[in-house]
C-alpha cells in the first residue's frame, strides 16, 4: 500500500527550506540536481529563485545577500562542473565568515565512487573550506542535514555549509517530519562569557592611558553595533575598522579614527604601535591589518574578544582574551569598565589625519585638474546616495579607493571580498545585496579586470531587473598589481595593461542603461542620471590609468611606516 | 620554539569523513604525521584518535584548536610524553630456521618481553609491546643477527597521568547544557 503521507525528497527538500525561512535562492540547473528543481516549480509563491549565468555567481550573489541581511544566503546547483563553480564562493565565505548554505547535486548513490557521469568528490574537495559539507544519500536524512545545514551556517562563528545530495534522494519517497536543529553535541556556537576574563580586561583598560580598539566584522555578525558605540562612548577610547569592519561604526562617529591596515589611514595605523591598550573586537589580525608581526604593537597590553577560541592568539600574544559573541561580551565589558574620557590621546590622531589629508586625501577626492581620480567618483557617489548606499566592491585598487572614500551612516553597508579577495565577486554580490536589500541604493565599485571576470551575470540583471548601480573605474590596467610592478618590480609592467571592450555597448545588449565618463565635468551629470531611479545601470569613468592607492604599509612592512607617496 | 614529540588525543562522532577533516589541518600546515591510531572509545559511539607529530609548542597548541574547532569533534587535546602512558605494538616476521641457529633465542625473549605468537617450520612471528625506542632497539638487533622478514609497527595509543578527565567532564557539562535547551 502507498503511504499517503509520503512526498518525494525533492520535495521534503524545499519542504525542509521553507521551514528554514528561506525565500530567495541564487541557482543553476543540472542533471543531478533536476529534480529538487522540479519540486522548485510548484513553490513559485514562496520561494524567488534567481537563475545566475554561472555558479560562481549564484554563490557570490547568495554571499552579497547574506552580508547585507543577516540571513543565510542560499545557492542550489547541479553536480559535477556545478559543484566545482561555487569552490571560489564557498572558500570567501568561509575566511569572511559568511552564513551560506550552497546546494550540490550528486549522482545517485550506486553510481559514487565509479567516475559516472558530472561525478566529483565535493565534501571531499570542501571539506577544508567549509563549517561542515555533508552528503545526503538517503531521503529519511533530508531534513535532519538541511536543519543542521542552517543551524551551523548562521550560529557561532557563521561560515559556509554544503549538502550534497545524490540522486536518489531525490527521488525517493520519504515521510516528512521537519525538526529546527538547536543542539549539537559537538558544537559550542556562543560561548558562556567569563566574568573572570572581562574582569580582567576592564582592569586592563581602566589603567590605560593610550587606550585603542580595532573593530572587525565579528560586531557585525553578531548585531552588536549599538553595543559597541555604548562601549566606546562611555570608556572614550578611540577605534579604527578592518575592510570587513567598515559600516559597524558611523563615518562620522566622533571615535572613529578610520581605516586600518595596509591601505588604510595613516594615524591608526601609527597609533597601533603607540596605544598602551589594544581592544580587538571581532577581528582576527590578518597579515594586511598588522603587517610585520614582529613589530606590531609590542608596546600594549592585548585584549582580544572574539567568538572563536582558534581566533585567540592565532597571530599575535594575547594578554587578556574575552570568548564570546560581541553581542554579549561588549555590554559585559561596557558595565564593569569606569567611564572615562582621553581627550589629549584622541586629539593626538589628529595631526597624522592632517598629515593624510594634505598629502593623499585631499588631491586623491578633490582634484582640480588632470585625470579622474578614483577617491573623487567613490566619494562623489558615496555622498550622492546621502552616504547611504550599501557599498559592494571588486578587489583591487577599486575595493581600496572604495573602503577608503565611502562614508558609512549605517550597519551591514559593506560588501567586499577580504580575506579570499576574490576578483569578480562585485558584479554578482551586489546582484545579492540588491536582492537583500530591495530598498536600499546598491553601488558595486569594480575595476576593468575583475568586471570582466562575471560580466555575464548583467543577464541575470537585465533578466531579474535588479536595480543595482555598477560603477567601473577604468584604468586600462590590472591597476593593484601595476602598482606594485611600478613600486616593487622596477615598472616592469608584465601582463597587466588590458584592451577593453566598449562596456556600454555591453550593457546595452543587456539592455541596461549605463553612461560612460572621460571628463570630470561629466561626472556630476552621469551620477545624478544613475541614480535617478531603481533601475539598473552601468557608470563607466576612465580615471588615470597610472593611479596609485596611497597610503600604503608595503608587504611585510612595520605598521607605522607607512608610504605616502612614489 | 624547541621541536618535540607532541601526542594529540581527539574525540569525535563517528561520522564519514573525519579522519579527512583532520589529516587535513596537518597538510596545510606541512606537518607530517608520525603515527595515528584510531578506534571505538570507552564510551559507546564516540571515537578516539591518538596522533603524534613532531613540532613547536605553538603550532602544536593552534593545530590543537583548528581540530577542536571541527563540528564533529567532542574534544582534541595535547600533551607531552611525560604525562602520558603510551605504549606501541609491533610484530617481526622471521625465517624458523635462522632464528633458531641463532644461540640465543631464550635470552632475547628474556631481555626484550617477547611473545611468540605464531610459529611454523618456515617463520616465526613475535610481538613486543614497548615505546618506539624498545621496539625499533629489537628491529636493529634481529636485523643484524637473523635478518627480519617483515616487520609492522602500529600506532601509538596513550592514557594521560592526570585525573581530570577532560572528555567525561565535558560530557556531563554537554548533558547539562543539552537539558537546559530542552
Amino acid at each position: 500500500m502507498e503511504n499517503n503521507n509520503k512526498i518525494k525528497g525533492s520535495e521534503a527538500f524545499i519542504r525542509s527550506l521553507i521551514c528554514e525561512g528561506v525565500d530567495t535562492i541564487f541557482g543553476y540547473p543540472g542533471g543531478a540536481i533536476m529534480p529538487v528543481f522540479d519540486a522548485l516549480y510548484d513553490f513559485h509563491g514562496q520561494i524567488n529563485h534567481i537563475l545566475t549565468r554561472h555558479e560562481q555567481g549564484a554563490t557570490h550573489a547568495a554571499q552579497g545577500y547574506a552580508r547585507v541581511s543577516g540571513k543565510v544566503g542560499v545557492s542550489l546547483v547541479t553536480s559535477g562542473p556545478g559543484a566545482t563553480n561555487t569552490i571560489t564562493g564557498i572558500g570567501d565565505a568561509m575566511i569572511d565568515s559568511t552564513p551560506l548554505v550552497v546546494i550540490t547535486g550528486q549522482v545517485a548513490a550506486p553510481l559514487l565512487g565509479t567516475d559516472a557521469f558530472q561525478e566529483i568528490d565535493v565534501v571531499g574537495i570542501t571539506a577544508p573550506i567549509t563549517k561542515w559539507a555533508y552528503q545526503i544519500r538517503r531521503a529519511e536524512d533530508i531534513a535532519w542535514a538541511v536543519a543542521r545545514a542552517f543551524y551551523i551556517a548562521r550560529t557561532g562563528r557563521p561560515g559556509p555549509v554544503v549538502l550534497d545530495i545524490a540522486k536518489n534522494a531525490q527521488f525517493q519517497d520519504v515521510e516528512f517530519h521537519y525538526e529546527p536543529c538547536t543542539f549539537i553535541r559537538s558544537y559550542i556556537p556562543y560561548p558562556d562569557v567569563s566574568l573572570d576574563q572581562v574582569a580582567e580586561a576592564a582592569r586592563l583598560i581602566d589603567t590605560a592611558k593610550k587606550p585603542f580598539a580595532l573593530v572587525g566584522q565579528g560586531v557585525t555578525l553578531a548585531g552588536a553595533e549599538a553595543e559597541l558605540k555604548t562601549f566606546l562612548e562611555k570608556t572614550g577610547i578611540p577605534a579604527a575598522w578592518t575592510l570587513l569592519g567598515g559600516s559597524a561604526m558611523a563615518t562620522d562617529f566622533h571615535l572613529n579614527m578610520g581605516f586600518l591596515g595596509m591601505h588604510g589611514n595613516v594615524a591608526p595605523n601609527i597609533k597601533t604601535n603607540e596605544c598602551d591598550v589594544l581592544i580587538a573586537i571581532g577581528m582576527r589580525f590578518d597579515d594586511r591589518v598588522t603587517g610585520d608581526l614582529n613589530r606590531y604593537a609590542k608596546q600594549a597590553k592585548i585584549i582580544h574578544l572574539d567568538i572563536d577560541p582558534a581566533e585567540i592568539g592565532k597571530n599575535i600574544k594575547v594578554d587578556a582574551p574575552v570568548l564570546g559573541s560581541a553581542k554579549d561580551t561588549l555590554p559585559a565589558l561596557t558595565a564593569m569598565v569606569n567611564a572615562a574620557s582621553h581627550d589629549q590621546w584622541v586629539a593626538s590622531f589628529e595631526v597624522h589625519r592632517q598629515l593624510e589629508f594634505d598629502k593623499v586625501v585631499e588631491r586623491e577626492v578633490h582634484p582640480t585638474e588632470g585625470e579622474i581620480t578614483m577617491g573623487e567618483v567613490v566619494r562623489k557617489i558615496s555622498e550622492a546616495t546621502d552616504n547611504k548606499a550599501v557599498l559592494v566592491t571588486d578587489v583591487g585598487q577599486n575595493q581600496m579607493m572604495a573602503a577608503r572614500y565611502f562614508n558609512f551612516t549605517q550597519g551591514r553597508s559593506m560588501v567586499t571580498s577580504g580575506g579570499l579577495g576574490t576578483m569578480g565577486f562585485g558584479i554578482p554580490a551586489a546582484m545579492g545585496a540588491k536582492v537583500g536589500a530591495p530598498d536600499r541604493v546598491v553601488c558595486s565599485f569594480n575595476g576593468d579586470g575583475g568586471f570582466q571576470m562575471t560580466i555575464q551575470e548583467l543577464g541575470t540583471i537585465m533578466q531579474e531587473q535588479i536595480g543595482v548601480k555598477l560603477i567601473i573605474l577604468n584604468n586600462h590596467f590590472l591597476g593593484m598589481v601595476r602598482q606594485w610592478q611600478e613600486m616593487f618590480f622596477d615598472e616592469r609592467y608584465s601582463f597587466t595593461e588590458m584592451q577593453n571592450p566598449d562596456f556600454i555597448a555591453i550593457a546595452k545588449a543587456y539592455r541596461i542603461d549605463g553612461t560612460e565618463v572621460h571628463k570630470r565635468e561629466e561626472l556630476d551629470a552621469a551620477i545624478a542620471d544613475m541614480l535617478k531611479d531603481d533601475k539598473p545601470y552601468l557608470l563607466v569613468v576612465n580615471v588615470e590609468t597610472k593611479g596609485m592607492v596611497f597610503p600604503m604599509v608595503p608587504a611585510g612592512a612595520c605598521v607605522s611606516d607607512m608610504v605616502l607617496e612614489s | 620554539m624547541e621541536n618535540k614529540l607532541y601526542t594529540i588525543t581527539v574525540f569525535s562522532e563517528n561520522t564519514v569523513g573525519l579522519l579527512g577533516q583532520i589529516t587535513i589541518i596537518f597538510t596545510r600546515r606541512a606537518i607530517n604525521i608520525e603515527t595515528l591510531s584510531v578506534s571505538p572509545s570507552a564510551i559507546k559511539g564516540i571515537h578516539k584518535f591518538t596522533i603524534t607529530i613532531n613540532t613547536s609548542l605553538d603550532v602544536v597548541t593552534k593545530v590543537v584548536q583548528q581540530i577542536d574547532k571541527r563540528i564533529d569533534i567532542l574534544k582534541a587535546y595535547f600533551n607531552t610524553d611525560d604525562e602520558l602512558v603510551h605504549q606501541e605494538i609491533a610484530l617481526y616476521k622471521i625465517a624458523t630456521e635462522k632464528l633458531l641457529a641463532q644461540g640465543s633465542l631464550e635470552e632475547m625473549i628474556r631481555q626484550h618481553r617477547i611473545r611468540i605468537m605464531e610459529m611454523n617450520p618456515d617463520f616465526v612471528v613475535l610481538q613486543k609491546a614497548g615505546h618506539y625506542q624498545e621496539t625499533q632497539d629489537l628491529f636493529e638487533e634481529l636485523s643484524q643477527k637473523v635478518g627480519v622478514l617483515q616487520f609492522v609497527r602500529s600506532g601509538r595509543v596513550a592514557i594521560t597521568k592526570s585525573k581530570v578527565e577532560r572528555l567525561t567532564d565535558m560530557l556531563e557539562n554537554i548533558k547539562k547544557l543539552e537539558n537546559l535547551k530542552r
